[in-house]
């Protein structure tokens, strides 16, 4: 099965409780665009990534890419299980080989490593995202949706994210991210949500 | 993909026992309240213990059917095995299996305990155990159904109950009839095959309309 490289969204608009939220996007991202989305609370930013994530059906417009990672915030990851059940289980949710020995040296790299072995719901907040952050890069998945993935993660972390986030751009990933505190990364795009200008209902 | 998603749920059904010891301990609990409530009823065989024990077998699936995805809801784990599984169809199907394993199971294997303890006649148990073997997997089934769709509220424990408990209909009028006929020495080969066509029948529309329910569950948050 082939994938298309590039993300397409072609007069896309989210609704939500029968509202529109925003004006009609068109847009393309290639291989290694880093889109950063910003928008006031409540402007749509969320709503638009679930959407891309396949999660919300209530919108005009299409939109077409390759499947993606997506990063709520609720993570995902198990409470009773260790961060290593939880990324074995990830990876046998894409009949993927879960390959512990990288996701070891990941988890070195983000500083979780004596944690592996820890029931999740032992783990803080930050401890959680780092968990996920090595999620995402263990998915063979070449878009990420990450919705505020900054919340909770400590200075060291935040620029640790900026990192994997360029990382993962420079080998061809799309990444639209939804924050409130920009990014670090080089060379990102931004777009700034502005509201419908009429409101339709239907 | 099969094997990684069942370890998990044998590792969570193993870990969090609250999901087996919670609707044994309600299932023991009600049989004494029965046996305090109406003592003469269960003190000698009657013909009302296949209708008791049934009634109390589909309480105790109610109870532990709004628990099967909400903690996956509340994690989030459930929203990414919508977005990430190669077949989400696989990880709805596991649950419902396990969920039968923590309930229908158990009960199937306490049924030699509880039966007497409600009357009903040493003859009668295996046809009970039967008829439950065969009746707890379409609880389950059809439950899910149910627990598909409310698990986005916060309290769905009634609606989930106006819900379920209709289509545990059929159940309940073919397992009691399969009791009846075994503790009266009867053949019950035919209820046998219609309760048996009831769970495969629930076996291949219920988990489409569990997940069809989890969908919009998750996209209402």
């Amino acid at each position: 099965m082939t994938e298309p490289l590039t993300l397409e969204l072609t007069t896309l608009a989210c609704q939500r409780g029968g509202r529109v939220l925003f004006a009609k996007l068109n847009l393309v991202l290639g291989p290694g665009t880093c889109l950063e989305l910003l928008g006031a609370n409540g402007a749509g930013k969320s709503t638009l990534l679930r959407t891309l994530a396949g999660l919300h059906s209530q919108y005009q417009g299409s939109f077409h890419g390759p499947s993606a990672v997506y990063q709520g915030h609720r993570l995902g990851l198990d409470e009773l299980m260790t961060p290593l059940e939880n990324l074995a289980w990830f990876a046998g949710l894409e009949s993927c080989v879960f390959d512990q020995h990288k996701a070891l040296t990941l988890a070195t790299r983000l500083g979780i490593l004596p944690l592996v072995h820890t029931p999740c719901g032992k783990l803080s907040a930050g401890q959680q995202r780092r968990v996920a952050m090595i999620r995402w890069i263990l998915s063979p998945r070449r878009v990420w949706l990450l919705d505020e993935p900054l919340t909770a993660l400590d200075i060291d972390a935040q620029s640790l994210l900026n990192q994997i986030i360029a990382e993962y751009c420079a080998s061809g990933g799309i990444v639209v991210c939804a924050t409130h505190t920009a990014l670090s990364v080089a060379d990102k795009s931004i777009l700034q949500l502005a509201a419908a200008p009429e409101q339709s209902s239907w | 993909m099969v094997a990684a998603l069942l370890l998990r749920e044998i590792q969570i059904l193993l870990r969090a026992r609250a999901s087996i010891v919670n609707p044994l301990a309600f299932l023991l609990l009600s049989t004494l309240l029965f046996a305090i409530a109406a003592p003469k009823l269960v003190a000698e065989t009657s013909h009302q213990a296949s209708g008791i024990l049934w009634v109390l077998v589909l309480f105790t699936q109610l109870l532990s059917l709004d628990a099967m995805f909400r903690r996956d809801y509340d994690s989030g784990t459930l929203e990414q095995s919508l977005i990430m599984a190669d077949v989400p169809f696989v990880a709805v199907l596991l649950r419902i299996f396990v969920q039968w394993l923590g309930t229908g199971l158990v009960i199937v294997i306490a049924t030699p305990v509880i039966g007497p303890l409600l009357g009903l006649s040493w003859a009668a148990v295996p046809g009970a155990m039967l008829a439950l073997l065969l009746g707890t997997p379409a609880l389950s089934l059809l439950g899910s159904i149910g627990a598909g769709i409310t698990v986005g509220f916060s309290r769905g424990g009634i609606i989930l109950a106006l819900l379920v408990l209709p289509l545990f209909l059929p159940v309940l009028i073919f397992g009691t009839d399969i009791v009846n006929a075994a503790a009266a020495g009867l053949n019950y080969t035919a209820q046998i095959y219609w309760l048996a066509l009831i769970t495969l029948a629930a076996l291949i529309v219920a988990p489409f309309a569990a997940l069809a329910g989890l969908r919009i569950s998750v996209e209402m948050q």
